[in-house]
């Protein structure tokens, strides 16, 4: 039995044992034990997938949309993720899985990478206008976004309100799919093969817009397992990819910055650094910086949990695709788009989920109260209780979650 | 309202790396506390600021952090040599650094200036060969 929730990281609760993996890993403290199973705390989660990744039982999963979604729609688009062109073996041309992927079923394909190209050329001339904030932290990962919206306040004005690559590529394919079929935009199905359940979440909750652009998301892994078999059978794939290097290389960390051509940034990967960055960024000490790009994947978007291939591999399997290509083959042309059909309508706001109590005093008090239950705990951070450390516990227990009966090492010592 | 929430940090003086540790840790109370970004920043700023002064100059100390209804109230006191010309010291680039800390990239003489920048409030009571007490307020 599944859990409703907004996210697209879920619980299976017949394959959860209770152990605390999970809960220790999540960067935002968004996991609880209770009654012997994970506990998903929903506006504390930001689908980053580490809890996917960690849980030896396959109880955390990702939802996405199953591939059978595509027959909703007359014509058929599908958006591949760069970091989908490292899951394959022996793999020389995109072309090959562009052409597989119109073999399984969809009517056309429009690359990500070419809109990441687009990104890249927008931002270089965004970074030279007086008013955009400094240093910019890239939009592109939306675990990243969110994690700046629960827990950096300060941050949010200085991600780059631009849409996101994916959000960029579904608009350009969904106008180019009605030119060329001539049917209605909502005749069209635009769907991502994403490697993450953070982009799986922001395509039906969009950060920095209200309009929904994608629709549906599938997973890089299940669309893999259809791929490889279809690829098999070709002899001389069509030429459909027009993406160069750079819009290639955003697959892994580092990629989005090199291509903005200055000196003056910073890429970090996996969520640990990324908020060791935001930290110092925070504290001011980073002003020297205009650009940061930061995934919350180890590797960047090769390390989504929806992948198949190490991440690492997948890089160098990367490396070695877009060897000949050329540098750049898209850019940002104000004949097609202007440049507020890429920015974002909203912005970005702060949700205050660590806030013990909306009236100040309250908050006061209970933060009192939990200093004091601090002390009195042992300080092991030993999980037992179903909160990831002794702080968070007594958070609990003045929220009146919890008793502090549940903390099993002072059960022991009180001889019961 | 009368009630006030107080933490207290010991600043090690022989460790550059846990420098920080404090202010990241403020943040974290304040954003349970619900106060807004704004104030959190400023704190955080002034705070680390202080934090790497009494780890450069005066060998470590104490950041005391007061919250109350209305500001934020960080002391930072030092057993350190004091501040001999206390206008000299608050003019950017000024610094009496070693060479060994400005090799690390410290000592750039902006530490007071930006604790005045990002406090409200900020007094300076130091002796010479006794020590330094710096209190800030951040309204909030």
């Amino acid at each position: 039995m599944n859990i409703v929730s907004s996210h697209s990281v879920i619980l299976d609760t017949d394959k959860c044992k209770g152990c605390i993996n999970c809960m220790k890993r999540c960067p935002t403290e968004a996991i609880r034990v209770r009654n012997g199973k994970a506990h998903i705390i929903d506006d504390r989660c930001i689908d980053c997938g580490e809890c996917i990744r960690i849980c030896h039982n396959h109880a955390k999963k990702a939802v996405f949309d199953s591939f059978d979604a595509i027959n909703d729609f007359k014509y058929k688009v599908a958006l591949p993720a760069p970091s989908l062109y490292g899951q394959f073996n022996n793999l020389t041309d995109i072309d090959y899985v562009l052409t597989g992927l119109k073999q399984i079923g969809f009517d056309d394909v429009w690359e990500v990478s070419r809109s990441a190209e687009i990104i890249s050329d927008l931002t270089r001339k965004l970074l030279n206008k007086e008013n955009i904030v400094k240093p910019c932290i890239s939009s592109a990962c939306p675990a990243v976004e969110r994690l700046i919206a629960v827990r950096f306040p300060n941050l949010c004005d200085n991600i780059l309100p631009v849409l996101a690559p994916v959000e960029i590529a579904a608009k350009k394919a969904r106008a180019e799919a009605v030119k060329i079929s001539g049917l209605k935009p909502e005749e069209i199905g635009i769907f991502f093969i994403s490697p993450c359940p953070a982009k799986v979440t922001s395509a039906k909750f969009p950060i920095g817009h209200d309009e929904r652009l994608i629709d549906g998301v599938l997973s890089a892994s299940e669309v893999y397992f259809r791929l490889v078999p279809a690829m098999g059978e070709i002899d001389f794939p069509q030429q459909l990819s027009s993406s160069g290097l750079v819009g290639i290389s955003w697959a892994s960390s580092g990629g989005e910055s090199s291509a903005l051509l200055r000196d003056k940034y910073l890429a970090a990967d996996g969520i640990e650094n990324v908020i060791k960055v935001l930290e110092e960024l925070e504290d001011d000490k980073l002003n020297d910086l205009e650009f940061i790009e930061l995934n919350a994947c180890a590797g960047g978007c090769v390390g989504g949990v929806l992948n198949i291939e190490n991440p690492f591999v997948a890089r160098a399997k990367i490396q070695s695709l877009r060897k000949y290509l050329p540098v750049s083959l898209n850019r940002f042309d104000q004949r097609d788009n202007s440049i507020d059909d890429f920015m974002w309508t909203t912005q970005l706001q702060y949700t205050p989920v660590f806030r013990l109590d909306n009236n100040r005093s309250v908050a006061l008090r209970k933060l009192k109260e939990m200093n004091a239950i601090c002390e009195s705990l042992p300080g092991l951070d030993c999980g037992l209780c179903g909160a990831p450390t002794c702080r968070a516990f007594a958070e609990d227990i003045v929220k009146e979650d919890v008793s502090i009966d549940q903390c099993v090492k002072m059960q022991i010592q009180g001889g019961k | 309202m009368a009630d006030v929430f107080k933490l207290r940090y010991e600043v090690d003086g022989d460790n550059f790396m846990a420098a920080g540790a404090a202010s990241s840790d403020v943040k974290k109370v304040l954003r349970q506390l619900g106060i807004g970004a704004e104030a959190i920043r400023k704190a955080a700023v002034a705070m680390y600021e202080g934090e790497i002064n009494m780890v450069i100059h005066a060998g470590g100390g104490v950041a005391d952090i007061t919250v109350a209804d209305d500001y934020i109230e960080i002391i930072l006191t030092d057993k350190g040599p004091g501040i001999p010309d206390v206008d000299q010291a608050m003019q950017e680039g000024w610094s009496t650094a070693p060479d060994n800390i400005r090799a690390l990239g410290f000592g750039a003489g902006m530490g007071l200036p930006n604790m005045k920048k990002y406090s409200d409030e900020m007094k300076i009571d130091t002796v010479v060969g006794e020590g330094t007490t710096i209190t800030m307020r951040i309204f909030i």
